[in-house]
């Protein structure tokens, strides 16, 4: 089984504080790795040092390697676009783009110019209807895209963000602003896409967890306690802590 | 019970000053506005929007101030677009490329507040010492220039405020798709602020049309309608100011038409920006 991302000694400071403590980490290939820990463990800030997002972060520091397919994407020359491109994310909370829902998939073709063909909508549809929003939407696809409820914001921006064509999928907590039908709706749908994606799922649902991931990593405080295949994290933890978490005694 | 009752006592107290404050300046503007109406309306004839003064205007004769309305469009236009050229890049700036606390965002936001502050008087005087430097007579050219500086620090400043809040996951939603910094700017953050920045421009554009000192020495004044940009220009308040200081009562009169004339354009800038605000926030995230 391949490492699709492998990180290496990473340390990440914010200001003063040491967010990340020397995390090695891997994520296999075509899997879904669920990341869990209690709040403020520094689950989020592990996904954005993935995605070169703590770039964003002002006063951030980032020591370490984080591998994607073999290549450092901390190393000197890197393209941060083409990394984003090639690892999308889904936020907790969706944020559609201020412009139509056709607009808001055919943004990432526009930007990374990946499709010239002046006729977008049939890879558009492609894509909504990837992210099962198709039908919902196929007759006002030129409506504002803040128009649309929550739920069907969030899988439209599984749509946006698919239609880069990624190999890898953040997702930060991606159903716990929806409503449960809208929830089950985005997990049903990573559960698809994990046959063709490598999906890294923070969740603090551990029944979330237990359904969708193949991979745990557990972190606290900044490090990582244990990792491995699911089942042999969840049906028989090493460490006392993840005992201790999976048994909603912290956290 | 008497916790509630204070409690009662204090909105009331709120409620009242807010009533007061709103009584106050209404009033006194209503008051500006019902002096201007009542004074100019009677001499607000259609000769004085579509005729340019004649031989004995100033005395009470005929003629219209058709060449002040038409500079002042031209002038505040183009101050308001030479102001816009340079107020995007310097609020998009302020707010993508330089991190948001940072010394350099701390030095230009105090340059612009005391670049507000400045008399526009002063500003005149720098336009005047720069239409010398640079050989140029009073025109409609060194009056847009000079209004340009008047209404930059403005619109700076209210685009600035418009943009900081600009809400940081939107933007990071278009990062995280792999945009650059000028792909965000121009298709997330310029569209999401777009009302925001239309009243910012208005803002301006407001401030430059109704200046008076600034275009006093660099614009000139003349009867005639400018035909290039190196003719002088007549404007507004210039006219006001000009017919103002005649001891003639029906020049005065039509101090207060051009006033009223000026005011109508103000408010019809006003309205159409907000129509236009109004249709561009269609898209925008709530
Ligand atoms: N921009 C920042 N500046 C300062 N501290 C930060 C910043 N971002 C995160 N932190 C700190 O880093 C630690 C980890 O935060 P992080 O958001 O990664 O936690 P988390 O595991 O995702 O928590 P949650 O489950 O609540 O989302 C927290 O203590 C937080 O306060
Ligand atoms: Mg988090």
């Amino acid at each position: 089984m391949e490492n699709h991302i492998q990180i290496r000694n990473l340390k990440v400071r914010i200001g003063s504080t040491e967010i990340i403590k020397n995390a090695d980490i891997n994520i296999p290939d075509g899997q879904v790795t669920a990341i869990l820990g209690p709040s403020g463990c520094g689950k989020t800030t592990l996904l954005r040092s993935m995605n070169r997002f703590l770039d964003l972060t002002e006063n951030s520091r980032v020591e370490g390697e984080v591998f994607l397919d073999g290549q450092n994407i901390y190393a000197p020359g890197v393209d941060v676009t083409e990394i984003r491109r090639r690892i999308g994310l889904l936020a907790q909370r969706p944020y559609s783009l201020p412009m139509s829902i056709y607009e808001n998939v055919a943004y990432g073709l526009r930007i990374h110019r990946v499709n010239q063909s002046k006729n977008l909508k049939p890879i558009i549809r492609h894509y909504l209807e990837l992210a099962g929003l198709w039908d919902e939407v196929k007759s006002r696809l030129s409506d504002p895209a803040s128009a649309l409820s929550i739920g069907q914001q969030q899988r439209l921006c599984l749509a946006r963000g698919l239609a880069l064509e990624p190999e890898v999928i953040l997702a930060d907590e991606p159903t716990s602003a929806l409503d449960p039908i809208s929830a089950q709706h985005i997990e049903g749908k990573l559960q698809e896409l994990k046959e063709k994606y490598t999906i890294v799922l923070v969740t603090h649902t551990l029944r979330q967890a237990r359904r969708l991931a193949d991979h745990v990593v557990f972190m606290y405080l900044g490090e990582v306690v244990e990792q491995g295949p699911a089942r042999e994290v969840f049906d028989n933890p090493q460490m006392e802590r993840t005992k201790a978490y999976l048994q909603g005694s912290i956290g | 019970m008497k916790r509630m009752t204070r409690r009662h006592l204090e909105e009331l107290i709120a409620q009242g000053l807010m009533f007061l404050s709103l009584a106050l300046v209404a009033g006194s503007l209503g008051w500006i506005l019902f002096t201007i109406i009542q004074r100019g309306a009677p001499a607000l004839t259609w000769d004085m929007i579509t005729k340019t003064p004649k031989g004995g205007f100033y005395m009470g004769k005929e003629g219209g101030v058709l060449n002040a309305i038409l500079g002042s469009l031209y002038l505040a236009l183009g101050g308001t677009v030479a102001a816009l050229v340079f107020s995007l890049p310097i609020s998009l700036g302020l707010n993508i490329y330089i991190p948001r606390k940072s010394r350099w965002a701390l030095l230009v936001r105090s340059l612009l507040d005391v670049l507000w502050g400045i008399p526009s008087i002063v500003y005149g005087a720098f336009g005047f010492t720069l239409m010398l430097a640079l050989g140029m007579r009073a025109s409609l050219l060194a009056g847009i220039i000079t209004l340009a500086f008047v209404e930059l620090p403005i619109m700076v400043r209210a685009m600035d405020e418009v943009l900081r809040r600009m809400p940081r996951d939107l933007e990071n939603a278009s990062y995280a798709m792999g945009a650059t910094r000028i792909e965000t700017a121009l298709r997330v953050v310029l569209p999401q602020m777009l009302p925001g920045l239309v009243t910012a421009v208005m803002l301006a554009f407001g401030r430059g049309i109704g200046d008076a000192a600034s275009v006093l020495f660099t614009a000139g004044y003349t009867d005639r309608i400018p035909t290039s940009l190196m003719d002088p220009t007549a404007s507004l308040p210039l006219a006001v100011f000009f017919q103002l200081s005649m001891p003639y009562p029906e020049v005065q009169k039509r101090a207060y038409a051009a006033a009223l004339i000026l005011t109508i354009l103000v408010l019809l800038v006003s309205f159409l920006s907000r129509w236009i605000s109004a249709r561009l926030s269609r898209y925008s995230i709530k």
